[in-house]
This record gives C-alpha cells, sequence and structure tokens, in this order.
C-alpha cells in the first residue's frame, strides 16, 4: 500500500509540476491587472538593460486607444547606498505609485514624496535601516572604479514585497522622476517597460496588435503571450513531468496489479465457493476490480498528503532559485490536477483489477477446490 | 428405493490428465437419489467420492455418460447456465467453511438470495429464520472471525438453503471440526434431511455415514456398495 502511495504523490507531483509554474506565472501576472506589458524591441521585460526611450510619446500614442484604461512606464536601474564603509547595492524601480504594479505595500507610506523610497525586507536589513530612517543613495556611480559623485538624501517611507521579486534580492522603488534626477542624462526619458491596463472587456490581443503596428520600437507581450513564451522555455520541464508521471502511473498500475493477484491467489478457495453457490463470473470480476479500486484509492488518498508534502518541500527548494520571482511555484496544487490524478489511478486501478478478476473467475471450480482441499 | 428421481447419473466417467497421463476418477457410475434421500458416499481417498459430487453438483463436466437433475441434463450446459442452475437448485457445504470474512453472519447467508435478486426485506427475514433454525440465532451481526468453527459450518449450511435449494451437497462437512462439533452438525442434516431437505454427503466420517438413510460405497472410481438404512 506504501508503495501504492508513493507512486500517487509521485504522479500527483508530477500532474502539479505539469501545469504549476505555468499557472503560477499567470496568476502572477495577473494578480495587478496590467493585461500588456512594452518592452524594448527584442526583448523581454527586465531581461536586459535596453530601455524604450521617450516615455511621453509613447504614453501619448498609447492613449489615443479608447481600450487602455491604464499605463505605467516604468524604469529599472541600480541604486548603491553606502553603509559603513560597504556599499548595498540594489535593483531599483522608477514607478509612478498611482499606477504601479510592481510591488504590495506592507507597511509605512508609499512614494508619495519626491524624495521617498521603499525597499523590501531584505535591502531595509542590509541597509541596517528602518522605515522613517533617512538613507544616502549615492549619485554618478562609477561601478568599474566603485566611486560616485555625488550623493542624494532619500526617506525610507515604506516596506514592501515585490511581486516579481526574487529571493533574497534587494529592491526598492521610488517615483521615475526621482530615479531619472539620479542617472545620467541620456537615460532619462526611457522606461524599462511599460505595464498597460485594459478596460474591461478589450480584447487583449486586438490592443497588442494595435500596439506592434503603432509603436514598432517596442515588444507588445499579452499575458497569453508571455504564458506561450513560458511554455516554449518550460516545455522540458513538462516533458519531464510528462515522463516521470507515466512511470509512476505504470509502477503504481504494476503494484496494484501485483497486490490484487496475490490477495486472489490467496482466496482462491473462496472464489470457488462463491461460483459453486451460484455467484456470476461477472459478479467476481467486478468484485476483484472494485479491490483494484480501492486500493488505488486508498493510494491515491494517502498519496495526496504525502504529494503534498513533498510538492512543498521540493517547490521551497526550486522556488529559492537565484533570479526566480518569489510568488513563482513549481508545484501548485489545483483541484482539477489533484482530481486528474485520482482518475488517473482510478482507470489504472480499473485494469489492474481486470487480469486478476479475469483469471479468478476463469478458474475451474472443481480443480479449484480440490487443491484447496490438498493445501 | 422408491418415489421421485431429483438425482440420476448413467454411466458417469470422468477422467483426468495428469501429465502424459490419463487419471480415471469415475469408471461408469450409475446413480439415482430421489427426493427426501440422505446419501453418505464413502470410500478411500481417491476413489473419487468429491469428484461424484461436484459432478452432481454442476461445477464439473463429465468426461462421459449422463447426469440429470429433476430430468434436466446438466452435463454440458455453459458456465452462465451451470451458474444459474447452481444457485436456484443446489446448495453446497464445504468442509473448510469459505464465509466472506468481511460480512456479517446474516449478510452471508443473504448472499445467495442477493445474487438471486431476492427483494432485501425477503433476504433479511429468510436469512433470519434460516440462523434460527441453524441455532445461531444471537449471533446474526458476528463476523466469522467472531464465531467458533461449528457455528461457522452452521452459517455454511444456512448459507446453503438460502435459496430453498432442491439439493443439499456436503463435502466433508464435518472433516475440520472436534467430535463434539461434529456431532451438532451431523444432529442439524439429520433434522434438515427429517425436515424434507435431499442431501448428498461425502465423508470419512463413520458417525456422520451412520447417520444418514443410505451409505454408498466407492473403491477407485465405480460404486462397490449402495446400502440403505433399514
Amino acid at each position: 500500500m506504501l508503495g501504492v502511495s508513493i507512486a500517487a504523490a509521485m504522479l500527483l507531483d508530477m500532474v502539479m509540476l505539469a501545469s504549476g509554474m505555468r499557472e503560477s506565472f499567470r496568476e502572477l501576472l495577473m494578480s495587478r491587472g496590467f493585461e500588456i506589458r512594452l518592452a524594448p524591441k527584442g526583448t523581454l521585460p527586465f531581461d536586459t538593460d535596453a530601455t524604450i526611450p521617450d516615455v511621453a510619446a509613447v504614453s501619448a500614442t498609447l492613449r489615443t486607444n479608447a481600450d487602455i484604461e491604464a499605463i505605467s512606464p516604468v524604469m529599472a536601474a541600480s541604486i548603491h547606498v553606502p553603509v559603513g564603509g560597504r556599499n548595498v547595492s540594489s535593483a531599483t524601480l522608477g514607478i509612478d505609485p498611482s499606477v504601479q504594479g510592481d510591488y504590495e505595500l506592507m507597511a509605512g507610506e508609499d512614494v508619495i514624496r519626491a524624495d521617498a523610497l521603499v525597499a523590501n525586507d531584505y535591502l531595509i536589513e542590509q541597509l541596517r535601516a528602518k522605515v522613517g530612517d533617512t538613507v544616502e543613495v549615492a549619485t554618478g556611480y562609477d561601478p568599474q572604479t566603485r566611486s560616485y559623485t555625488g550623493q542624494r538624501k532619500l526617506v525610507l517611507t515604506g516596506r514592501v514585497r515585490f511581486i516579481y521579486g526574487a529571493s533574497r534580492q534587494p529592491a526598492s522603488a521610488m517615483r521615475r522622476e526621482t530615479l531619472e534626477g539620479m542617472v545620467e542624462p541620456e537615460r532619462r526619458n526611457r522606461a524599462s517597460l511599460f505595464m498597460v491596463r485594459l478596460r474591461q472587456g478589450a480584447d487583449a490581443e486586438e490592443v497588442r496588435a494595435w500596439i506592434s503596428s503603432e509603436l514598432p520600437n517596442v515588444t507588445a507581450i499579452s499575458i497569453a503571450t508571455a504564458i506561450a513564451q513560458v511554455d516554449q522555455r518550460l516545455s522540458y520541464f513538462r516533458q519531464l513531468a510528462f515522463i516521470l508521471g507515466a512511470v509512476s502511473l505504470f509502477v503504481g498500475f504494476l503494484l496494484v496489479t501485483t497486490l490484487v493477484t496475490v490477495s486472489v491467489n490467496e482466496r482462491a478457495g473462496e472464489i470457488a465457493v462463491m461460483r459453486a453457490i451460484g455467484v456470476s463470473r461477472a459478479h467476481v470480476v467486478q468484485q476483484i476490480v472494485l479491490e483494484g479500486v480501492a486500493i488505488s484509492l486508498a493510494g491515491a488518498l494517502l498519496g495526496l498528503a504525502l504529494g503534498l508534502v513533498t510538492a512543498r518541500y521540493l517547490n521551497a527548494i526550486l522556488s529559492a532559485f537565484p533570479g526566480l520571482p518569489m510568488a513563482i511555484d513549481f508545484f501548485l496544487f489545483q483541484p482539477r490536477a489533484a482530481w486528474s490524478a485520482l482518475g488517473l489511478l482510478v482507470m489504472s486501478g480499473i485494469g489492474a483489477g481486470i487480469y486478476p478478476a479475469w483469471r479468478a473467475s476463469s478458474l475451474p471450480i472443481a480443480e479449484s477446490l480440490r487443491r484447496e482441499a490438498i493445501a | 428405493m422408491s418415489g421421485r428421481v431429483v438425482v440420476s447419473l448413467q454411466d458417469v466417467k470422468r477422467d483426468y490428465a495428469l501429465g502424459r497421463e490419463s487419471v480415471h476418477a469415475l469408471r461408469g457410475v450409475t446413480l439415482d437419489v430421489t427426493a427426501g434421500d440422505y446419501v453418505a458416499i464413502v470410500g478411500p481417498s481417491g476413489c473419487g467420492k468429491s469428484t461424484l459430487l461436484n459432478l452432481v453438483g454442476v461445477i464439473d463436466q463429465p468426461s462421459g455418460g449422463t447426469v440429470s437433475i429433476e430430468g434436466r441434463r446438466v452435463d454440458g450446459m455453459t458456465d452462465r447456465e451451470a451458474t444459474t442452475f447452481r444457485l436456484r437448485t443446489i446448495g453446497f457445504v464445504f468442509q473448510r467453511f469459505y464465509l466472506l470474512p468481511i460480512l456479517s453472519a446474516l449478510e452471508n447467508v443473504s448472499l445467495p438470495m442477493a445474487e438471486a435478486k431476492v427483494p432485501g426485506a425477503e433476504r433479511t427475514e429468510r436469512a433470519t429464520k434460516l440462523l434460527e433454525y441453524v441455532g445461531l440465532r444471537e449471533r446474526l451481526g458476528h463476523r466469522p472471525s467472531e464465531l467458533s468453527g461449528g457455528e461457522q459450518q452452521r452459517v455454511a449450511i444456512a448459507r446453503a438453503l438460502a435459496n430453498k435449494p432442491l439439493l443439499l451437497l456436503a463435502d466433508e462437512p464435518t472433516g475440520e471440526l472436534d467430535a463434539h462439533t461434529g456431532s451438532e452438525i451431523i444432529s442439524l442434516f439429520r433434522r434438515l434431511n427429517d425436515d424434507g431437505t435431499t442431501i448428498v454427503v461425502v465423508t470419512h466420517d463413520e458417525e456422520l455415514a451412520t447417520a444418514a438413510r443410505r451409505q454408498i460405497h466407492m473403491r477407485d472410481g465405480r460404486i462397490v456398495g449402495d446400502a440403505f438404512e433399514t
């Protein structure tokens, strides 16, 4: 039974893995309600340092489409904060707090003021600061010489959680105009990414196509296309999950077949007597197949619990991979996936019961009784 | 011997293949059993007693000859026909009781009736009456593991009687019981026969054989003696 449970657990995990990351990614993209993202031509959001020039012109073009409800230009950069003789570096986003979709405010105040900075727990820890403290951020930082030309005082107004942030990655955000004031002049009025929110009922693919034709220098990515790209990148995971899932199912099938066969062999006399007193062959088959299903179901229920525990453990390991958003789950529990695994196991239980059932019901009654008597 | 013939065997043979050899378990048996008979088939091990019982019980087919029950030929029946025939016409009791361990005594007795599609209430009523008849009124809800060997055999007898069979067949019904419990089962068989049940029993048990009204002696696949109670 434990073997069946382990096979069931593995099957559940593989079903969860096959669709988990995709669903998790979709939920992540949908969480803030921005249906389209604009990245520099030929890139994915934040994939490179490339930027989209002329934020004002791009925004003006986008506003001409009545289906577009809100636009959120985001500028990405690095900031450096000298702390006790060392530099603490952080990825930072320049955003408009009224339409941003990159973080959730956990405590304090958003970047309402021009000198406000919000940071995640890991950066706050690195800065040895607390909400309300002033930090001096280097301006004109030269990564080659690790020197800077000036400093800008910013007030840490809030503690935030970045939705797309990786684990143990220091991250912060400030108003886009504040960040522009701290970077080289040639990087101003540029955005690393535009997030576009559509009005309810708007066709995202239609708007995406319109953006692609109106703004040839950007790559417009809808959630559907982003998921398609993720799907492409994750095909290895899916194939692996499919193969391991199929192996688990087969192992489970063999185990149930073995268990039912052993049980049938032990009860050959009992089955022969049932047949002798007039129980039909069909009922014997039904009984034994039900036994296979019962074993599969019991194994599946135990395997469900085991699978969820192992999925959680494996998820914690895989989610800690550098560069992956913390919110991404590799193993996402979905009732549909659990039902699929359960359905497959029940089907395999039926399949596993058929051979022993057929064999048991075909045994010559008199011969079975004679053997039992001798035994 | 007089009365309605229930079982009729005419020159019945049964051969088994044992590797390249052929074993002749029955070598031309002719026998009639009449309604209300209580027949004990006795003889040394391997003489063909159980083979004969299996043929009468339609769980085996003869290699030659004919077997008729209530005038109907049962040799050559298909599996489905034989199953239905056994369900309606024959009750079996075996040395090992073979009760279903997950079912109570009442449920075990109800099983053949469920197979025969007897309505639920009628099943329970009849199973209860049968268990009372065999002296297990207080044990209706007990599982086989909670019953003694003798009690289990009584449940098996009640199960065999569930569908009011024409014929009760028993193969060494006291074989796994101690002398005292065996005597109780023998008394039960006698009572059943007194109440009109036709019984054919295969046994090594002298007491059980003596209790029967007719003793058939077998040797080497043949009937060598047929004695009636005087």
